[in-house]
Parts: structure tokens; sequence; C-alpha cells
């Protein structure tokens, strides 16, 4: 089956000025550096890494919100790499995004009616039944009250903005979503409800997901497979139960034993894995492995080797001394 | 730094080159002979002609302007023969509405708006960064409020209002402070005469300005007062002055540097209206003067003299903000 | 064990244009020299407000306060509520500190760590500069900042996240507190970076034998780190026990309901959430029963009493362990059964 999407070695740089003085330009941060994977129809390929390592770079260069500076993006097996943002809106109509924060993305002077019904705006459709019928049906779709057709984001809590979101993302029947952090923002008893409402839409309607988060647990609640990333690219790419039961790269060892558990009994008796120092500056990340500078296990040709992403059972390691 | 300093040295320079060419561009494209506004009524068309050269208006522009341009590096020759002089370097021009240099016309008048602008700065800051912290501490309470009338007064009133009345209440009716008609003296000749002559313009000058700094500081006190780091000071045990003076007034303060330069770079240029209600010699009724007598050479050097004060007083203001923000100086 | 903190009854209310806002609603806890309490609620349900009333740090003009904050410092007791403001102030920084969830904004951005720790230090002890920084220098070591000979000398904005906050953490042990409230210390940095935080956390507890007050919304660091636990809703405890109280024998619904809806890494399996629907009620017109009776999957089992109209009280159920719901014991400790942590299963 043709995957609905694929990079291959996808890279996004972005230069940047040393600071407000010195007006000329000091480097790259190179938030996606090389990164390579495919989602299958009707799959949900989690991405998890921490803060700044490229996820959300990822997510908007893939959907070509960011020009790629490197690699080939392909959209139900045809290159959409090189085309011009006019070609693009045709593709616009399947793939969609979701944001992280409902509170910013959501512009406060438009009624939630014209907020959900933008879609269909920007690519001139008129559904069956007219807007106004279609996204009071999406609004109820996502759990809103459909007589709030008329109110502005600012009465709504942080979770129905973020259903609000959903209902514009999905109006077009998107056949790919990407989810940047939609649940980041939430409390635990609202992230859950809107959890749930994203895989009975998958259910649903059979579109694919890339699900963004730092949360592995969330992660691993709603992902087919994961794909771990630090410093701009991929440390392991697996099937979500063997990512998370038997991790063999040392960084997705860490990041898992680092998740605090909700269980009082485990957290007194399991070992962690506490890694030393901060993430390095994305503008000059280490030779070699970028993650030799926090790795208990790095050796000499850890600094100079990159290891390349190699076939594990199921999974993809990019580590010269898997576990 | 130093890389940082002439850096902004090299832009500044090329900015009043661009500024001097546009500035001689404008006056020469007017719809007049400057050679026929050197002699008023009595011009006879060989008088404009002997002029033309002796000003060097015969020349082509790119000549005049280069003549303009070395004059103020080397100085500058006039005429021929037994007519000629010079105007000795840093050369503006010659005013033939005057008959003397640019330059010295300059430095008789820059005293006087330097006197008026410092004086007013000083006045304006105390009272308005004082009364913008004491509106800002004592919220909601008659302070407070009678700060905002305040503020409302002075940025709802023009200046030549404020001048007006406070020649008419303070001197003529009640003789507060005695009406000056001597001409200007140097602070360090005669120090009392010398605030006695610029009192009345500094309180008309500063009080439009304390108004927006009131309004400012206030915002800024009370904006920076919720910010997470001044909660961090309160939470170490701090006096409440430590707090409002070592942290909130040094984030809520350091912004205001940029204004106020910003502000006095202006006034250097000439409070106009000031300076003509209270008849003081300054660049500003110098200017407005040398409008209305089509004094050519005097218009351009002062406008390039204001042009230079907003760029030197942007780059002191940029520099004195680097010293005052570590997140600047420290890239 | 030596008592640090007692609070009676606490209430905050904010009178503001549209109505009082209820953010604290009759709180009372404890706290003991060397351990960890904490508090865990959902956002809004007035851990930060509690926190913060602790050192008085509120806005005393715009807040209504009432009720008892006991500290219990070398001094003797003093009630944060009805204490004057220089009391008040000599109680922060030395018998009780802080650690705020925004490392990033908590530092003041023009001045040096130096000078921001040795002024934490100075103000209670009036050491000299020069022994300042020299105890600065070595709490920087303390916290695990390498070379602090030298980063003492420079400033917020040239520490990552993690850094600040361990910076945060120096500054506020600079003197020994003997309470330490940590409001979210750790909700705005990475697991790897919160994993460090917490493990030093823990171990400052151990050698200085401070009692922690830990305010998160998280109930993973909850699990890792607290003794006992306090559930707040809408202003008010509605359950309170040791850690094994709360996640292995809950006997509030709210409790439960959150247990339930946090997706684990040692996975209950892949299944549905069990999400708890609606949102918490506007803490300006609180209902008159139970504040979580619109949410709650249990209000028609309740006999006896409405938890529409009838508000229940905080009893202790067991000993040591409190809820606030009208049901039946017998039948919350059924349910409960069925939604706690399940213990070790990693
Ligand atoms: N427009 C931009 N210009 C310059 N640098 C950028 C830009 N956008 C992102 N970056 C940098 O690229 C890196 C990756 O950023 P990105 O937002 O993709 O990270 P992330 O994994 O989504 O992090 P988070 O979990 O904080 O959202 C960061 O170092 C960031 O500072
Ligand atoms: N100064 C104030 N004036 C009015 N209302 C306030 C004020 N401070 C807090 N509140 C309200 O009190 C309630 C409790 O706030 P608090 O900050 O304690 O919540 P929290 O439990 O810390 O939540 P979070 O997890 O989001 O930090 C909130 O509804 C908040 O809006
Ligand atoms: S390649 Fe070396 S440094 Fe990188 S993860 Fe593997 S062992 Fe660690
Ligand atoms: S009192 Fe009623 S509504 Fe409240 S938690 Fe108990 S059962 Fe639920
Ligand atoms: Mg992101
Ligand atoms: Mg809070």
């Amino acid at each position: 089956m043709t995957p609905i999407v694929k990079v291959e070695n996808l890279t996004k740089h972005f230069p940047i000025k040393k600071n407000a003085l010195a007006r000329r330009k000091a480097g790259n941060v190179k938030a996606v550096d090389g990164i390579s994977f495919e989602i299958a129809p009707g799959e949900t390929l989690g991405m998890v890494g921490e803060s700044g390592c490229g996820k959300t770079t990822a997510g908007r260069t893939i959907i070509k919100l960011y020009e790629p500076t490197g690699g080939k993006i392909y959209f139900e097996g045809e290159d959409i790499t090189e085309i011009s943002p006019s070609a693009m809106r045709s593709y616009r109509s399947k793939m969609q995004i979701i944001f992280q924060d409902p509170f910013a993305s959501l512009n406060p002077r438009h009624t939630i009616g014209r907020i959900i019904a933008a879609p269909f705006e920007i690519q001139n459709i008129t559904p069956e039944g007219g807007v106004k019928r279609a996204v009071q049906t999406l609004m109820e779709r996502v759990g809103l009250n459909p007589e709030h057709y008329n109110r502005f984001p600012h009465e709504f809590s942080g979770g129905q903005r973020q259903r609000i979101g959903i209902a514009r993302s999905i109006a077009l029947k998107p056949k790919f979503i990407v989810a940047d952090e939609p649940v980041s923002a939430l409390d635990v008893s609202i992230q859950a409800q809107i959890i749930n409402l994203l895989d009975d839409l998958q259910t649903e309607f059979g579109m694919s997901f890339l699900f963004i988060a730092h949360d592995l647990s969330v992660v691993q609640h709603i992902s087919d497979r994961v794909a771990v990333m630090y410093l701009g690219k991929i440390m392991e790419i697996a099937p979500t139960t063997d990512l998370y039961a038997a991790p063999h790269h040392p960084y997705t060892k860490a990041l898992l034993s680092a998740v605090p558990v909700p269980d009082p009994q485990t957290e007194r008796t399991r070992e962690r894995i506490l890694l030393h120092g901060d993430l390095p500056s994305p503008m000059n990340p280490p030779t070699g492995c970028v993650f030799n500078t926090r790795c208990w296990k790095a050796q000499d040709r850890c600094r100079i080797d990159e290891p390349e992403l190699l076939q594990i059972g199921a999974s993809s390691v990019a580590c010269h001394f898997p576990e | 730094m130093i890389n940082y300093i002439s850096r902004r040295l090299l832009y500044a320079a090329v900015i009043l080159l661009l500024v001097s060419m546009a500035v001689y561009a404008i006056f020469q494209f007017l719809p007049f002979d400057p050679a026929a506004l050197t002699c008023g009524k009595n011009c006879r068309p060989n008088l404009i002609a002997a002029n033309r050269v002796r000003l060097g208006f015969d020349k082509p522009l790119w000549e005049q302007y280069w003549l303009f341009l070395s004059g103020i590096f080397v100085g500058r020759d006039y005429g021929v023969g037994s007519a000629a002089f010079t105007c000795p370097a840093p050369s503006l021009g010659y005013s033939f509405r005057q008959n003397a240099c640019v330059t010295d016309l300059i430095q008789q008048a820059l005293p006087v708006t330097l006197s008026l602008a410092i004086g007013a700065l000083i006045l304006w800051l105390i009272v308005g960064i004082g009364l913008g912290i004491l509106a800002a501490r004592f919220k909601d309470s008659p302070i407070d409020t009678g700060s905002t009338i305040f503020v409302l007064i002075g940025t709802s009133l023009p200046t030549f209002v404020t001048g007006l009345l406070l020649l008419i209440y303070l001197t003529l009716k009640n003789n507060i402070i005695p009406l000056n008609f001597d001409a200007y003296v140097s602070v360090f000749d005669n120090p009392s005469k010398f605030f006695m002559y610029f009192l009345l313009p500094w309180i008309t000058l500063a009080f439009a300005f304390s108004a927006i700094y009131t309004r400012y500081t206030r915002s800024a006190v009370i904006e920076t007062s919720g910010e997470d780091y001044i909660r961090t000071a309160w939470a170490k045990g701090l006096k409440s002055n430590v707090v409002l003076r070592k942290h909130t007034l040094r984030a809520a303060l350091a912004p205001l540097t940029t204004l106020a330069g910003l502000d006095f770079a202006g006034l250097l240029g000439g409070a106009i209206l000031t300076e003509t209600i209270f008849n003081l010699p300054g660049l500003g009724r110098m200017s407005l003067k040398a409008v209305n007598d089509f004094d050519l050479p005097v218009v351009l050097a002062t406008t390039l003299l204001a042009a230079t004060i907003v760029v030197v007083m942007n780059l002191i203001v940029d520099l004195l903000y680097a010293v005052l923000d570590p997140r600047v100086r420290v890239g | 064990m030596t008592r640090l903190l007692d609070i009676n009854d606490l209430h905050v209310t904010f009178p503001t244009e549209d109505g009082n806002v209820k953010a604290v609603d009759g709180l009372s806890l404890t706290l003991d020299a060397g351990e960890t309490v904490a508090i865990v609620g959902e956002s809004g349900s007035g851990k930060t407000v509690t926190s913060l009333s602790v050192l008085g740090l509120h806005n005393k003009k715009r807040t209504r306060l009432t009720g008892e904050i006991l500290v219990h410092s070398e001094r003797g007791v003093v009630d944060v509520v009805s204490c004057d403001d220089e009391e008040l102030r000599k109680l922060r920084g030395s018998a009780v500190a802080m650690i705020f969830q925004d490392p990033m904004s908590s530092l003041h951005p023009y001045y040096s760590i130096g000078n921001q720790l040795s002024e934490a230090y100075r103000v209670v002890t009036k050491a000299s500069k020069k022994d300042a920084l020299k105890r600065c220098v070595e709490m920087l070591d303390l916290v695990g900042i390498p070379e602090p000979q030298k980063r003492v000398k420079e400033y917020p904005h040239q520490f990552s996240g993690g850094m600040r906050q361990r910076v945060m953490i120096a500054m506020a042990i600079i003197n020994n507190p003997r309470i330490l409230i940590a409001d979210e210390p750790t909700t705005a940095l990475d697991v790897t970076v919160q994993a460090q935080i917490l493990s030093l956390l823990k171990e400052l507890q151990r050698e200085f034998n401070m009692g922690i007050l830990l305010i998160t919304h998280d109930l993973g660091v909850v699990a890792e780190v607290a003794d006992r636990v306090n559930v707040m809703y809408a202003g008010k405890v509605v359950e309170r026990g040791t850690v094994d109280d709360i996640y292995y024998r809950p006997l509030a619904p709210y409790t439960m309901g959150l247990l339930s809806s946090i997706p684990s890494v040692y996975g209950k399996g892949t299944g549905r959430l069990s999400a708890i629907p609606g949102q918490p009620p506007s803490l300006i017109s609180l209902p008159e029963g139970c504040s979580f009776a619109s949410r709650c999957s249990f209000a028609s089992q309740v006999v006896g009493a409405s938890c529409a109209t009838d508000a229940p009280q905080l009893i202790e159920d067991e000993p040591g362990h409190s809820a606030r719901c009208h049901l039946a014991l017998a039948d919350r400790r059924t349910a409960g059964a069925k939604f706690a942590a399940k213990g070790g299963t990693a």
C-alpha cells in the first residue's frame, strides 16, 4: 500500500542572527536534520522528544508550512517537495494541522462558526446542505453544543477550544492530520476527553496522524508506531509496544525511565537512569552521535561516526551500541 | 562591543551623508533663485549676478554640494579679491541675510537651546518619574487620582497655552517670577540670573513631557510589579523599598532611556514654540526666522544639525541600553 | 516529629467585578519536618493561591484571607494571616522559601546570578559581600551547576531552563529554611531534566530535613516524591491521605476519575481512557451542593443526601485518610478498588 506520507532525509535549517547587536548571520539552527519515515493510511505515528528537538518544525515542514531545506516529501506517492504554494492548495484539503495552544490558535474576533467554516471558504467548497449545517454537524461530532455557533472563542474553556480546533481540522475530511501537542495545554481529565475524541475520529474517518507530544504516556496510548527525536534527528522508530517494552536506544531508555509513573510502589522500587547535563544547542550539535554528550554508553567511536538508523527486529535504531 | 560601536558609527555617518544630500537637493528644487534672495528689494540684475558668483551658486549642483560638505571639515572661502572672506571650519555655509557665517549664528543659539533642553529634561524626569512611581505605589489612592488629572491636563494642553498661562498668572498678574527682558546669560557667569531667565520656559516645556512620563512610569511600574521575578524578590524577604528600587524600577525604567534620549534630541533641534513665546534666542527661533526670511543656508544647517543630533542620540541611547540590559550586552 | 506548618480553615477570596472568586474554600493541612506533602488538582483548583498565601505573597488589598496559617519558626509560632508585614518579611526566605513554576521568568533579567543569590543570603544573615559570594558558589555547586566560580557572574539568560530552576532552588535553600514550597517546580521542564530536579530536591530534603509542600497537577510526580497528598477540586480538599491511600484506595469519586484518566507508560492497556465528562464549575458561582456533582457518575447512587443541594464535609473515613463525599463508604471502597493504580506492574 502506498504510504500517505513519506519523508526522505528531510532537513529544515533556520538561519539565525547572533544577537540584537550583531546583525549578521551567525549560523544555522539545525531544527530538523535528516529524518526519514513513512506513515501508512489509517496509522498514527507518534513523535516524542524534549523541547527544542524539532518536533514542531518537522510537523510543519511535512505539510509545507515551512519550506524544507533539503530532502523529499511524498504525499500519497507524489513528490510535493518542490511544488508551488498555489499547487499546494489542492493538497491542503487533504492535510491539516491541530495546534498546541488552544488559546492562541483561534482568532478571538471570529465566531466559532466562522472559524470552523474557514476550510470550506479557503477551498471554495460548499458542502451539501450549506456551510452552517455542515459546521453544526461538525460541532456536534466533536462534542460542542451546535447552538453555540455564534459565540466567540473566549467564551470557551481550553478543552472546548481544542475541540473547535479539531472540528476545523476535520471539516474537509483530510487524509492526514499533524496534531502538534494537541493536549499538552489541557488538564488530565480534559486531556482524556480529547484523546478519546481523536481515537473515535480516526476509527470513523480512517485518517492518518502524526501525533506530536512530549508526554510519553499520551503518545503510547494513541500511536501505532513512535519516533523518538533528539536534536533534529530520529534516534529510534519502532512499533509502540516494542518501543515501550524494549527500548533499544540509550536515549529512549533514559527518556522512558525519566517519566514519573502514577503508581507509588513502582516509583519506590524502580531504577532510574539520570541523564547528566542539558540538551546541547542545535546550532552546533555534537559531532558523531548527537547524543554522545549525555550518553552513559558513549565510546570514542560515538564522537566520530554518526550512527545510521539500522533495523533491530521491528525497530530502527541509530546507535553503535544499542541495548 | 568595540566592533559594534564602530559599526554603528559608520552607519551613523552614512545616514548623515544621505540626509545632507536629501536636504541639499530639496532646497535646490525650491522655486527660488538663491542668488535673488540675497539682496531683497534693492536687487539689480548685476548685483544678483555678482552675489551668485560670490556665494558659488553659479557652479554645478554637485560641486556646490561638495563645497558645502568639504566646508564642514576645512572651512570655506567666499568671493574673490577684496570682497573675499572665509568661514572657518566647521563651516555650514554663509547667511547672506544676516551677513554672517552660519556656524557663528549656531554657536550663539545653541547654548540657549541646550540650557533650555537640559533644564527641562531634568525637571520633567524628576516630576514625571517621581509622580509616576508615587501613583503606581499608591494605586487607586488620591495621589493616583491626582496624577491622572495631571496627566490629562498635561497631555491635552498645548505648549503655547501652558506657556501663555504661566506668563499671565505668574508674571504679569502676580509678579511671582519677574518678567525678564534681559539677554541670555550663561549659567557660569550668573547662575541666579540664568535660573530666573529659564524658569518659566523650563516649566512650560517640562509640563507636557512630565505628564507623558508620569503615565509611562506609572504603567511600567505597575506592570513590572506583577512580574514573576518581583514575586521572587518578595519571597526572599527583601524590604519593600529594596524591591521597589532595586528590582522594580531598574526593569521598569530602563526602556525610559530610549524615550528620554529621543525626546531630548527632538528638543535640541529647537523648541520652536517655547522659544518664541519666551523670546529666547535659541535654535528653534532661529530656524523659524530663517524659514520666514528664506534664509536657506541657515535652514539647511539647522535641519542638518537636528538630524545629526537625532542620529547621535540614537546611538547613545542604544549603547546606554546595552549597559543597562545584560541580555543585549552579552550575546 | 517536628510540626512546621498548620493551615486551619483557610479561605481566600478575590473580590472582582463579576463577583467574589472563592479560590480557596476552607483548606486545612499540616506539614512536618522531613516530609513532602503534595497538593494536586486541576488548573484553577486553588493550588497556587494556597502556596502564595503561606508566604503572604498575595496582594493584600485585593484579597480576603481568613483562617490561620501557623508557621513554626525558630523564633516561635507566627500566624501569617494576622501578623504584621515586618514579621512576615522575616519569615520569608529564612523560615519559608519558595520555588516557582516558571524558571524562565522568576529570575531578574538585569542582575547576575551571584548578585541575586547573595542578596537572598545577605538579607537574612547580614554576611559580607565576599562571604556571600563564597556561599553562592557553594550553593551552585550543591545544586549541580558545573563551574560555579564562573557561572556565578553570568546572567539568567545565559542559563537553560533546568539550570535556572537549579539556581532558584539554590536561592531558596541558601538560608536553610525549614519549609520549602515548590509550586509546579518541574512543569516547565523536560522529563529528563524533571527527573534531575526531583532527585535533587529529594537529596536536599534528606540532607537538611526540610518539609516540602509540593504543588503539582502531575500524578506521576506526586507518586514519585510525596508522602502525603491533598487532592483539591474547586478550592476544596476532596481527599487527603498517604500516597498509597490515594493511589490504591481512593475514596473520593474525583480522585478515582483523575486516576483513571491518565494514560500510563506502564499502561493499563490501550483501551479508551475513562475521561471525566464536563469541566470544573466557575469559582464565582459555586454549586450549592457538592462542587463535583455535575460531573460525578456516582451522584445518582447516593442515598440519604442530595449531591446537588447538600455540600459534603471532609470526613476521616480511615485513620489519616479523609474524603469529601456523601456516598456510602462501602460503595466508595468498591469503586475505588476498580479505579486504583495497579501497583508494581512495571
Ligand atoms: N522560525 C524559527 N527560526 C529560528 N529557529 C527556529 C524557528 N522555529 C524553531 N526554531 C528552532 O528550532 C529548534 C526546534 O524547534 P521546534 O519548535 O521544532 O521544537 P519542538 O520539538 O517542537 O519543541 P517544543 O517541545 O518546545 O515545542 C529550536 O531550537 C528552535 O529554537
Ligand atoms: N488575583 C486574583 N484575582 C482573581 N482571581 C484569582 C486571582 N488569583 C487567582 N485567581 C483565581 O483563583 C483560582 C485558583 O487559582 P490558582 O492559581 O490557585 O490555580 P492553580 O490550582 O494553581 O491552577 P494552575 O494549575 O493553572 O496553576 C483560579 O480560578 C484563578 O482564576
Ligand atoms: S551511538 Fe554511542 S553515544 Fe550515541 S547513543 Fe549509541 S552509545 Fe550513546
Ligand atoms: S458527594 Fe455526590 S457528587 Fe460529590 S463526589 Fe460524592 S457522590 Fe459525587
Ligand atoms: Mg513544539
Ligand atoms: Mg498554579
